[in-house]
């Protein structure tokens, strides 16, 4: 009846899993007890779970990713502490059963549902505004990617307290993950949050590339088309290439685990190899899905605040797209070890370090893009300025293992750990806060708060350095990544400085919570509220319109002629908005449940997959059929929002701005 | 003329990083062997050739980001400058003049330096011949022409190439010493190889640098190069154990163990590392010689426990 699960899977004999269950249970109780307690489910339902709305949906997005980031960050620090601990015979605190889960959740849950959320949430807020659209192509499927994410990682969460999550490393290395040297329930925990965040994320891939193709304001021809924008396109096209090469080996993986197939087993004809090869043919281009977006971002931040167009645009763009094609051909560089020919192993390193050109190329254009400029030191820029510097090292230590030589002695080392912690915390991660404090005023309604965010950057950075530079070190040194204890005596005092970095980017988190909850607390002062919808005198069209933007974003269509459309538009004296022109009717999609019971019934099938509880997964799968079937037969899904609605709201708008230019 | 350059170039990296890490022991930049004097003179050289780029843009960044700040008003403000031939020419030509010199390098290393190449040794000297297998959580090692095995430990003469042949009876490991220099992959079911030499005696750490499940962290062996005689000493010592490895006690050895104590067999039945790889393979394995695939007899296939 209940497959393999019985009581004993809950884990009661591990403390710090009985009081982390505690603490979530008080804080969950404590959250939904205020949510009844102020009558505010009707409007969390009608208002967020079921729109359809694109920012709605970008502020679930970023919401779901700070947790994500809390419980990442959780993962990331009890391990610096187990590796400060763990040393001459200290077994530390946690057995290689608990620390194994712990890195493969870390590794898991800060791409999948740290990152790839945090994207997809500036996606769904910037690009239709960036590009004059009223939506996306497909705003209930939108809202079913959302659910998808947010209910695999639900279940990432929940093998927490039933059963055990992956103990093979965030990619699930074979034969590793396979049922002979893996036979609990970890792994399936792996496959199936992979699978159901696998459909979301490649549904925004689709959503998006559709909306930008199909969907730019009039006058809007490729080249006109702002830089973030371009960076959202690159990495959708790069989604839809290569999610779908992810499912398919997750899935090769599942049916060896679930009917005693051969694709990655070692005997029975299977390959570890082919496993190997597949999920960097995804995992190398991934990077780039992460990084491009955030490199999208610092070319929208530093042109606002440098008072100056950003330097070199068709270079950005022909750098940005040579990007997404050479990033197809560098995944052997994953595992230059595994025995290939000398050729092989050249061809994808200098591949791999040709990359390097073109991003090099992006650097300085934000480089020269400063050059001559006035430089308004607003938080944004300390993290674009921070990232420069750090990614610049990055870059570095990236080329230095893209030379197999090199690579013999430095893969899988600690040194690799902090190569792609360099580039994804200083790249994707100051990217994706960078963007978040820039464009938080057209989200909110009011500006972020300055002191807190400086301060949150300063102890990022400060604590990056702490916690990774050591790490090069260590792989100097020859220590491999994901050894729970060591007696080596020169390893341990940089453990100790990564230790105090660890705890640095801490407050870096702790400084960037108390932002926000400051940023909230304040949001009525005047000096934060930002009425004119431009409040860094931006360039492209999403700051023209008002903040938060109507539902409908934009009432009247904007006209592009030039790059950098809204900033020509101010120069010039047109009116962007067309004030007082001639509203019409507009039509807009209906908000719908859909999403979120495809995603419960998702998680129902998911759970009972892991488990073995056939009959109950029977019924998860047949309601997520079911669901859409449901909706694709529903007529009623659209409505139009009069032209007098329209310029009611147009007309407030209008009256605020000149209230504002009188004062 | 540039391999000159290049240990020149190598030589002055070696002071700076020296000068700049003082006090910590880096085996991977302090070799003990040919190999990773190579690859040491490889990542000196590509990382001084990036830092002609790197610290200028360290020092642009910072520099920009300081000199044109609002409050610097004396600063030129050009609102409008956004392109400039000059500048595009340089910021996509010196970067790529770099990566053309690295991918020569890259080249001609992966060549040098392929772990499958087998190294120059001076005259009358033989390499020895070592057949690894990755086991949870512990190394084997098969001395074939010895006729020995040891758990956990490795020796080796100095100044004799090591030839390397490696596989895996569990889960993926990668075969490391980080003193001697580059590693590879064992995996079951496939032989990998990879040759290295020590050149100065010592008792260098072995690891297996890629994770394999629960007792990985203590899945370490001892590296010991000593002289030709304290070679020679030391096969006698193993051969004065009163162990053997065959057939009958090999899957006691393979069973999963973890911190695996040093262990010596002082005889080991023919043919075994063939075995290992061809139980994962229909009893099949390649003939390294003639690249053919031959089968392994079926007798000693059959007490092995074939591993489902």
């Amino acid at each position: 009846m209940l497959g393999r699960l019985s009581l004993s899977a809950i884990p009661l004999d591990v403390p710090i899993l009985v009081g982390t269950f505690i603490g979530v249970l008080i804080v969950g109780v404590a959250v939904l007890g205020l949510i009844t307690y102020y009558g505010k489910w009707g409007y969390l339902w009608k208002e967020w779970f079921t729109s359809v709305d694109h920012k709605r949906l970008a502020v679930m997005y970023i919401v779901l990713a700070l947790v994500a980031l809390a419980r990442g960050f959780a993962d990331a620090i009890m391990m610096r502490t187990q590796l400060a601990l763990a040393y001459a015979g200290n077994p530390g605190y946690l057995p290689p059963h608990h620390y194994d889960q712990i890195f493969s959740a870390h590794g898991t849950i800060m791409i999948f549902f740290l990152a790839m959320a945090f994207m997809t949430g500036l996606f769904n807020f910037i690009v239709p505004l960036q590009i004059g659209a009223r939506d996306v192509a497909y705003p209930f499927l939108n809202n079913l990617s959302f659910w998808m994410t947010a209910v695999a990682f639900m279940l990432v969460n929940i093998s927490l307290f039933i059963g055990e999550f992956s103990q093979c490393g965030w990619l699930a290395y074979p034969p590793l993950s396979e049922m002979q040297f893996s036979p609990g329930v970890g792994v399936d925990y792996y496959i199936w949050a992979i699978q159901i965040s696998g459909v979301g994320t490649l549904l925004t891939g689709v959503n998006f590339f559709v909306t930008i193709v199909k969907m730019r304001a009039p006058g809007m021809t490729w080249l006109k088309m702002p830089v973030f924008t371009w960076t959202a396109f690159c990495s959708s096209i790069l989604i839809m290439a290569t999610f779908p090469v992810l499912t398919v080996a997750v899935a090769l993986l599942g049916l060896d685990r679930y009917f005693g197939m051969h694709f990655f087993t070692n005997d029975g004809g299977g390959n570890q190899m082919l496993y190997l090869n597949l999920i960097w043919a995804w995992g190398h281009p991934e990077v780039y899905i992460l990084v491009l977006p955030a490199f999208g971002v610092f070319s929208e931040v530093v042109p606002a605040f440098s008072g100056k167009p950003l330097f070199g645009y068709k270079t950005m763009v022909y750098a940005t797209c040579s990007i997404m094609v050479l990033s197809f051909l560098v995944w052997v560089h994953h595992f230059f070890t595994m025995g290939a020919g000398p050729d092989v192993n050249a061809f994808f390193g200098i591949a791999t370090m040709i990359i390097s050109i073109p991003t090099g190329v992006k650097l300085f254009n934000w480089l020269f893009t400063m050059y001559k400029g006035r430089i308004q030191y607003h938080a944004c820029m300390y993290w674009a300025v921070g990232f420069m510097v750090v990614f610049t090292i990055g870059g570095m230590t990236g080329v230095m293992m893209a030379i197999p030589g090199s690579d013999f002695v430095l893969h899988n080392s600690l040194f690799l750990i902090a190569h792609f912690h360099n580039v994804i915390i200083g790249g994707v991660y100051f990217g994706y806060v960078c963007g978040m404090n820039f464009w938080a005023p057209k989200v909110l309604g009011f500006k972020m708060n300055e002191a807190w965010g400086i301060r949150a950057f300063w102890f990022w950075l400060v604590g990056f350095f702490f916690a990774f530079m050591p790490l090069y070190v260590l792989g100097f040194e020859g220590m491999t990544r994901r050894m729970n204890h060591y007696d080596n005596p020169a390893w341990h005092p940089w453990m100790l400085i990564a230790e105090v970095g660890a705890v640095l980017i801490l407050f870096g988190v702790v400084c960037q919570l108390m932002q926000i909850f400051v940023s909230i607390r304040d949001c009525n002062k005047p000096e934060n509220r930002d009425f004119t919808g431009d409040p860094w005198n931006g360039r492209t069209l999403e700051w023209s319109t008002s903040s938060p933007p109507p539902v409908y974003n934009y009432a009247i269509v904007p006209h592009v002629s030039s790059l950098d459309a809204y900033m020509h538009d101010k120069e010039n004296g047109i009116d962007t908005r067309q004030a007082g022109g001639q509203y019409e009717a507009i039509h807009m999609p209906k908000n719908t449940a859909a999403g979120i019971s495809a995603g419960a019934f998702a998680l129902i099938f998911g759970f009972a997959a892991v488990w073995y509880i056939w009959w109950l997964a029977a019924i998860g799968l047949v309601g997520v059929i079911a669901t859409i079937i449901a909706r694709s037969a529903n007529k009623d899904i659209d409505y139009y929002i009069p032209a007098e609605e329209v310029a009611r709201i147009e007309n407030e708008h209008t009256r605020k701005l000149m209230a504002q230019a009188a004062e | 003329m540039k391999n000159k350059l290049l240990a020149r170039t190598a030589r002055l990296g070696g002071l700076s990083s020296a000068l700049l890490l003082a006090g910590c022991e880096l085996d991977v930049l302090d070799p003990k062997g040919p190999v990773g004097e190579g690859v040491k003179t490889l990542i000196t050289t590509s990382v001084i050739a990036m830092l002609i780029v790197v610290v200028p843009t360290i020092i642009l960044t910072l520099w920009f980001a300081w000199q044109y700040r609002q409050s610097n008003t004396s600063a030129e403000y050009l609102p409008k400058w956004s392109h400039s031939n000059k500048i595009e020419v340089v910021i996509w030509g010196v970067p790529s003049l770099i990566i053309l010199f690295l991918a020569v390098i890259t080249y001609q290393t992966c060549h040098s330096l392929d772990p499958y190449k087998p190294l120059e040794a001076e005259a009358n000297t033989k390499p020895l011949h070592v057949q690894v297998v990755a086991q949870d959580w512990k190394w084997l090692f098969i001395y074939p022409e010895q006729g020995i095995a040891t758990v956990n430990q490795l020796a080796m003469p100095v100044n004799t190439p090591v030839d390397f042949d490696i596989t895996s009876d569990s889960v993926m490991n990668s075969f490391f010493i980080p003193r001697l220099g580059s590693m590879i992959y064992a995996m079951a079911g496939m032989q990998t190889q990879l040759h290295l030499l020590a050149s100065e005696p010592g008792d260098y750490m072995g690891e297996s640098a890629n994770y394999s499940g629960r007792g990985f962290s203590d899945m370490h062996f001892h590296a010991l190069a000593m002289s030709n005689d304290e070679f020679n000493a030391w096969v006698e010592k193993v051969r004065a154990s009163s162990e053997q490895l065959d057939s009958q006690t090999y899957p006691k050895l393979a069973a999963p163990s973890e911190a695996n104590p040093v262990e010596y067999f002082a005889h080991v039945e023919p043919g075994m590392f063939n075995t290992i790889v061809a139980k994962y393979n229909n009893g099949m394995v390649m003939d390294k010689s003639t690249g053919k695939m031959i089968q392994v007899q079926q007798s000693a296939m059959s007490d092995m426990n074939m591993k489902e």
